[in-house]
């Protein structure tokens, strides 16, 4: 299957290239093939072990196809969304232009965050993480108004410099290496694994807490989540879909690599203490914040900080079942939050603002995108029988089996807490009648058939998740350290 | 438990001598005037490491450095700072007023934090075959005072400068402690940059022609 790695290395990068030149609508065709194409490839990868391309220099075991499956899925789904999302350019010049430069930007960002479980190694991993940064910058300010290029310059500076202290964590690691493999050697993850309990455990330790700090800036962990309202809520829905459910899981496999080692080399008391720390201080501030938003999307950026934390928190307990949780939490988070990013695009596209106190009647006014929104929304309070409902449910078992069961009642407490803020402002914007003049209906079928999809994804996840997928997602428990 | 030779020999004097001056460089970028100077300090201290990679290939042979350090000579000494002055051409290149405090307030709070990040680092233990510790803690203190100088000044070619000087600060780290990381990684992290650069010289562009303006006041609509 080594052929499918570099089918994915290449088809995003290439369908990029060409939409920079072609019309619009050879781009939506091109963009939708890639994406599915792309998912068609990961969940192909599935049953196999562990595949290897470009001699050892990609590779994917089961923790690294978790994380392409969310990708993949998410960049077939937005590609989706996006035909109905983007607007037809017309006879005018500046927009068809803008219409390329998206759908090339798109697929290069939906490449770049492809690429990150796909390489082999701290390092590559690191490059391929810078590479998302600078694409979705340019993504996020491409709708050139104030409010953007104000997000995506302290996005930029912000992530990049995050991922400075990353490179730090990167070279610590590979110095931590040096004293068993000497001067010169490729810091691929087989080779690190095997060999991490020699390595000195003060150096694993400085170098995993940089690790953290430093992706988990681009994971949007507080107190370095700073840039990610404000990136999420300007850059266009479909990026803010992709930002939401799989850059920032993407950022948070980063932090998982880094703990695989550090497990291996000084035991798992440490990196759970430290991803405790920034978890709940995720959750809980998250949750606050919820309660006090005006923006549509700026709402559901907080909620991205809050299950970021529920992540971290649940990496944190000792419970092999929370680990599964995590995993099976991530492809859920990505399969609601692109729904509900989604369903805020329609609204803006339908009421011209994501003014929260401006939009009334949502239900009313979008017959299909509207209820499927709130129950995306009640997806995302992890309410059954949706996805998030199971692995935050096998999260806090693992939780409540952790000598520090205090930690899942305050998980318990901050997710509440969230739901709160999360329902009230739905209900006060969807469940409240139309106001007059709003002409009843959707505004494409792209974006319905979209939701259906994420719909129809997140509730499998909570129902009956397929049997291979379960097995997946306990094989890459197992390959970091939870074994039950 | 680290080893210090009761005196340290030419190698370790003269790349703690190069650490120092990259570390100094970092401490008059925050208090650069114009945007024309602080560049012009980046390229120096790129020249600095550069030069260090050339003094660790040269004592440690390994040979690999060399290509290094050319690439980073042209790269991070001609070509970053190059594509920067040419984007902020025609821009009103003064950044005086960008400081958040008085400018020896600065530099009191950067020699504080380079001390923290001195010895913290010097309580690692961390010791390696190539180089001493105390250029590795010089490094990790070029690396917060990079913080500082995004934190502390309020222009937008001080912001992106600062990012290019921490990625300076750990180049040099990564020369200390991991001088054999392989070429084919080097060059990854330094194409990297230079995208970013790209980016980073873009947004700047985008910022001027939206506000008149290189400082950050005004990015201040997006709160809560």
């Amino acid at each position: 299957m080594g052929w499918a790695l570099l089918v994915i290395m290449t088809a995003p990068f290439a369908v990029s290239v060409v939409c920079y030149f072609a019309p619009v609508q050879i781009c939506r065709g091109l963009t939708l093939a890639s994406g599915v194409l792309t998912f068609v490839l990961a969940v192909l990868l599935v049953p196999a072990k562990t595949t290897t391309a470009l001699s050892g220099w990609l590779r994917v075991d089961a923790l690294s196809i978790v994380f392409l499956i969310a990708v993949a899925f998410l960049y077939a789904v937005t590609a989706v969304f996006a035909i109905g999302y983007v607007l037809p350019a017309g006879g005018n010049g500046s927009a068809a232009r803008y219409n390329r430069r998206f759908f090339a930007g798109l697929n290069l960002f939906a490449w770049s965050m492809a690429m990150a479980p796909l390489v082999n190694g701290l390092a590559l991993l690191w490059v391929a993480i810078e590479v998302t940064t600078v694409v979705s910058a340019l993504l996020v300010a491409i709708d050139d108004t104030d409010s953007a290029t104000e997000a995506a310059w302290k996005y930029l500076l912000i992530a990049s410099m995050g991922l400075g202290i990353a490179l730090f964590a990167t070279i610590v690691m590979y110095y931590a290496g040096s004293s068993v493999f000497g001067g010169s050697y490729e810091l691929f993850y087989p080779k690190l694994l095997g060999v991490a309990g020699h390595f000195a455990p003060e150096v694993v330790r400085f170098s995993f807490v940089l690790a953290v700090l430093g992706y988990g800036t681009k994971m949007g962990l507080v107190p370095v989540h700073t840039w990610l309202p404000d990136a999420h809520s300007e850059a266009p829905t479909p990026i803010s879909a992709m930002l939401s459910g799989s850059l920032l899981a993407v950022s948070f496999y980063a932090i998982l690599r880094f703990y695989q080692v550090t497990v291996r080399a000084i035991g798992s008391t440490f990196p759970r203490n430290v991803l405790l720390a920034f978890g709940v201080a995720s959750l809980v501030l998250a949750a606050l914040y919820l309660a006090r938003q005006r923006d549509l999307k700026r709402l559901f950026a907080y909620s991205s900080v809050e299950h970021m934390g529920v992540l971290a928190i649940g990496m944190s307990f000792s419970a092999p079942i929370a680990v599964v949780g995590v995993l099976l939490h991530v492809l859920a988070h990505a399969a609601a939050k692109g729904t509900a990013f989604f369903g805020a695009g329609s609204v803006l596209r339908k009421f011209g603002t994501k003014d929260m106190s401006r939009i009334r009647g949502g239900i009313g006014a979008l017959p299909w995108s509207g209820p499927m929104l709130v129950l995306a929304v009640l997806g995302l309070c992890a309410m059954p029988p949706f996805g998030i409902f199971r692995s935050e449910f096998l999260i806090v078992s693992g939780g409540l089996a952790d000598p520090r069961d205090v930690v899942a009642a305050v998980l318990i407490v901050g997710v509440t807490l969230a739901m709160l803020g999360l329902s009230w402002f739905t209900s006060q914007t969807m469940l409240t009648p139309s106001p007059e003049g709003v002409v009843r209906g959707e505004t494409s079928v792209w974006i319905v058939v979209s939701m259906v999809i994420g719909l129809a994804a997140l509730t499998l996840l909570g129902v009956h998740p397929p049997g291979q997928l379960s097995d997946l997602l306990h094989r890459a428990a197992g390959e970091l350290g939870a074994r039950p | 438990m680290v080893v210090v030779p009761p005196v340290p020999s030419s190698f370790s004097g003269g790349t703690e001598a190069i650490a120092l001056v990259v570390l100094l460089t970092e401490f008059a970028m925050l208090r650069a005037p114009t945007a024309r100077s602080q560049i012009r300090l980046y390229a120096f201290q790129s020249l600095a490491v550069s030069a260090l990679a050339v003094f660790v290939a040269a004592t440690q042979h390994i040979d690999e450095l060399y290509v290094l350090a050319a690439l980073s000579f042209v790269l991070k000494v001609v070509v970053v700072p190059g594509i920067v002055l040419r984007l902020l051409r025609g821009t009103r290149a003064d950044l005086a007023g960008s400081n958040r405090f008085g400018v020896a307030t600065m530099v009191l709070v950067a020699i504080g934090i380079s001390v923290f990040g001195f010895f913290v680092v010097g309580n690692l233990s961390v010791h390696s075959h190539s180089l001493p510790a105390p250029a590795f803690g010089l490094a990790t203190a070029v690396i917060l005072v990079a913080f500082l100088l995004v934190i502390l000044r309020s222009d937008v070619v001080s912001q992106a400068v600062g990012f290019f000087s921490l990625e300076n600060g750990v180049s040099m780290a990564s020369l200390v402690i991991a001088a054999g990381i392989p070429l084919i990684v080097e060059v990854a992290f330094l194409f990297d940059l230079m995208v970013a650069v790209v980016v980073f010289g873009v947004l700047m562009r985008v910022h001027h022609g939206r506000g008149r303006t290189l400082s950050t006041e005004a990015l201040d609509r997006l709160r809560g």
